[in-house]
């Protein structure tokens, strides 16, 4: 277990004491904010390699420079503390923990840009202690707290700039994106509140010091969520490039035996046992046929059916689509029922998997905003990790763990 | 230049109109929604089909098609 020889970074107040850094404790513990020119700040930024927490692991020095470059009108900042997906709680820890590392990062990209307006977008019901912490400081660019719909797709990016702009909660075409045309026509810069944290730390202690641990290519720490069959389930720090096998450990090891680790949320992928050593990381769970995602690994038990457990997944993602676009609208619950055929093992599964493969495609990149790209994803990766059990459930001979009710949240926000 | 055809998911109500019209680069999926020949939203298009997609573009009742730059931008 080497994962845990290393200082937490963003929770750092939650390791020493369990406690909220306040204000004071903040001051305390990372000194005042630097004062850096914008040039100063992006460099900075661009030389840590800091990649986006939001999923989508962007590198941040790219959007802070379109942002700043396409600048006819004020730039408006976002911080997006949403966390619309239902197995991570992570972006939840940190605006417990440390909501001064996300203000300061806020702060400083407020400035880099010349924004006037900066928001921190929240779910319903997650407003009020925030702006206590806010209320606090005297930022130049006074914070605004705001609470977006607790749906998954609200929280995408286009659906919190349409929802700020006065609109309803839901993804818009692009593009044009937020960076070009965002919140009432200004350029808009959505990052993710650790995103936001992590650069807080990067312009006080530096790129070199950021790499000090995490992979060249993902530099730093990830908080990450994990789920399922774990003694400790919660959120933990851990340097990028640490294995699964070892983040689970550190979420004090399964409780019984594991047969697969739901990586990257319910829009994710599964890895199977013999992937339990792959980094987390992009490309190393890209490579294992997972992505990293919002870093969430959810352990599925042997005594579970894969199948089944996706199958309520997808059926879930299927009620959050936004009803906007045809091929999700349409597309999801049909590849829902098709799972369910095959999960049930039906009559009519072996005639419901060939479907399945045919709408996998037509779902995929024909939607507003990449739910229906997600739950494809889950789909093919059940179809090839739990490949044995499909057979049996083709052959009309369902796993003991068929029928069972779902093992992880699928309730609506 | 290189024109590209692109379809708005969200305001096309599948209507079908389109791949009437420009059927060499417009299938429609079991739903009744618009696939384009890169099997995702945009299709890319030879000069001397501009007409044609012209065409489908005034036809489309909801406004959802229209006709982009290689690069992206808007024409
Ligand atoms: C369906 C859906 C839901 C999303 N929910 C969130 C969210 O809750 N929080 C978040 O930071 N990003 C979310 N994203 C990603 C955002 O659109 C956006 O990429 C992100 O906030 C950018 O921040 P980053 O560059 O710091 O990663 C979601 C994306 C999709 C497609
Ligand atoms: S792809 Fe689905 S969830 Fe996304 S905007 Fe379209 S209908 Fe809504
Ligand atoms: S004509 Fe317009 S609304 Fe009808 S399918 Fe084509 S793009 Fe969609």
């Amino acid at each position: 277990m080497t994962a845990i020889a290393f200082r937490p970074r963003l929770l750092a107040g939650w390791a020493t004491d369990a406690s909220r850094d306040d204000l004071a404790a903040h001051l305390a513990r990372h000194g005042p904010l630097p004062r850096l020119t914008p040039d100063a700040l992006i460099a900075r930024v661009d030389a840590a390699g800091l990649r986006g927490r939001g999923g989508g692991g962007f590198p941040t020095a790219a959007k802070l420079r379109a942002v700043a470059a396409g600048r006819r009108r004020r730039p408006v900042v976002v911080a997006n503390g949403c966390e619309g997906e239902p197995a991570s709680h992570k972006d939840a820890a940190l605006l417990d923990c440390a909501p001064h590392l996300v203000l300061d990062g806020i702060a400083l990209v407020a400035h880099a840009l010349g924004a006037t307006t900066a928001i921190l977008a929240v779910h319903v019901g997650a407003a009020d202690r925030v702006r206590e912490e806010v209320a606090a400081r005297r930022d130049r660019v006074p914070v605004r707290v705001e609470e977006v719909p607790g749906r998954y797709v609200a929280s995408e990016e286009t659906a919190v700039v349409q929802y700020l702009s006065g609109g309803p909660a839901l993804p818009t075409t692009s593009p044009p994106r937020p960076g070009e045309r965002g919140i009432r026509g200004a350029p808009t810069l959505v990052d993710n509140v650790e995103t936001l944290a992590q650069l807080a730390l990067i312009a006080r202690y530096g790129p070199a010091w950021f790499r000090e641990t995490g992979t060249p290519d993902l530099p730093g720490t990830l908080l990450v969520t994990t789920g399922g069959a774990v003694q400790a389930p919660g959120v933990v720090e851990v340097p990028a490039g640490t294995p699964v096998r070892a983040v689970l450990d550190l979420a004090g090891g399964p409780t019984e035996l594991v047969q697969a680790v739901l990586s990257g949320g319910y829009g994710g992928a599964w890895l199977g046992a013999p992937a339990i050593d792959t980094a987390l990381s992009h490309t190393a769970l890209r490579e294992a046929g997972s992505v990293l995602g919002v870093p969430t690994l959810l352990a599925l038990p042997a005594r579970a059916c894969g199948l089944t457990q996706t199958a309520h997944l997808v059926r879930y993602l299927s009620g959050e689509s936004a009803g906007q676009c045809g091929p999700c609208r349409f597309g999801l619950p049909a590849v829902a029922d098709d799972l369910t055929a095959i999960a049930c093992a039906t009559r009519d599964a072996p005639a419901a998997a060939d479907r399945l493969a045919r709408r996998l495609g037509l779902v995929t990149a024909r939607g507003a905003c990449a739910l229906p790209d997600g739950a494809a994803r889950l789909t093919r990766s059940a179809l090839h990790v739990f490949a044995a059990d499909l057979r049996d459930h083709l052959r009309g001979r369902p796993c003991g763990g068929a029928a069972a009710a779902p093992l992880f949240p699928v309730v609506h926000g | 230049m290189t024109r590209r055809l692109r379809v708005d998911p969200i305001a096309c109500a599948g209507h079908g109109l389109c791949a009437d019209l420009l059927p060499d680069h417009i299938d429609l999926d079991e739903w009744g929604y618009p696939i384009l020949d890169d099997g995702r939203r945009t299709a890319p298009l030879d000069p001397d089909e501009i007409r044609a997609a012209r065409a489908a573009i005034a036809a489309c009742p909801t406004l959802a098609l229209r006709l982009d730059l290689e690069s992206g931008g808007r024409v």
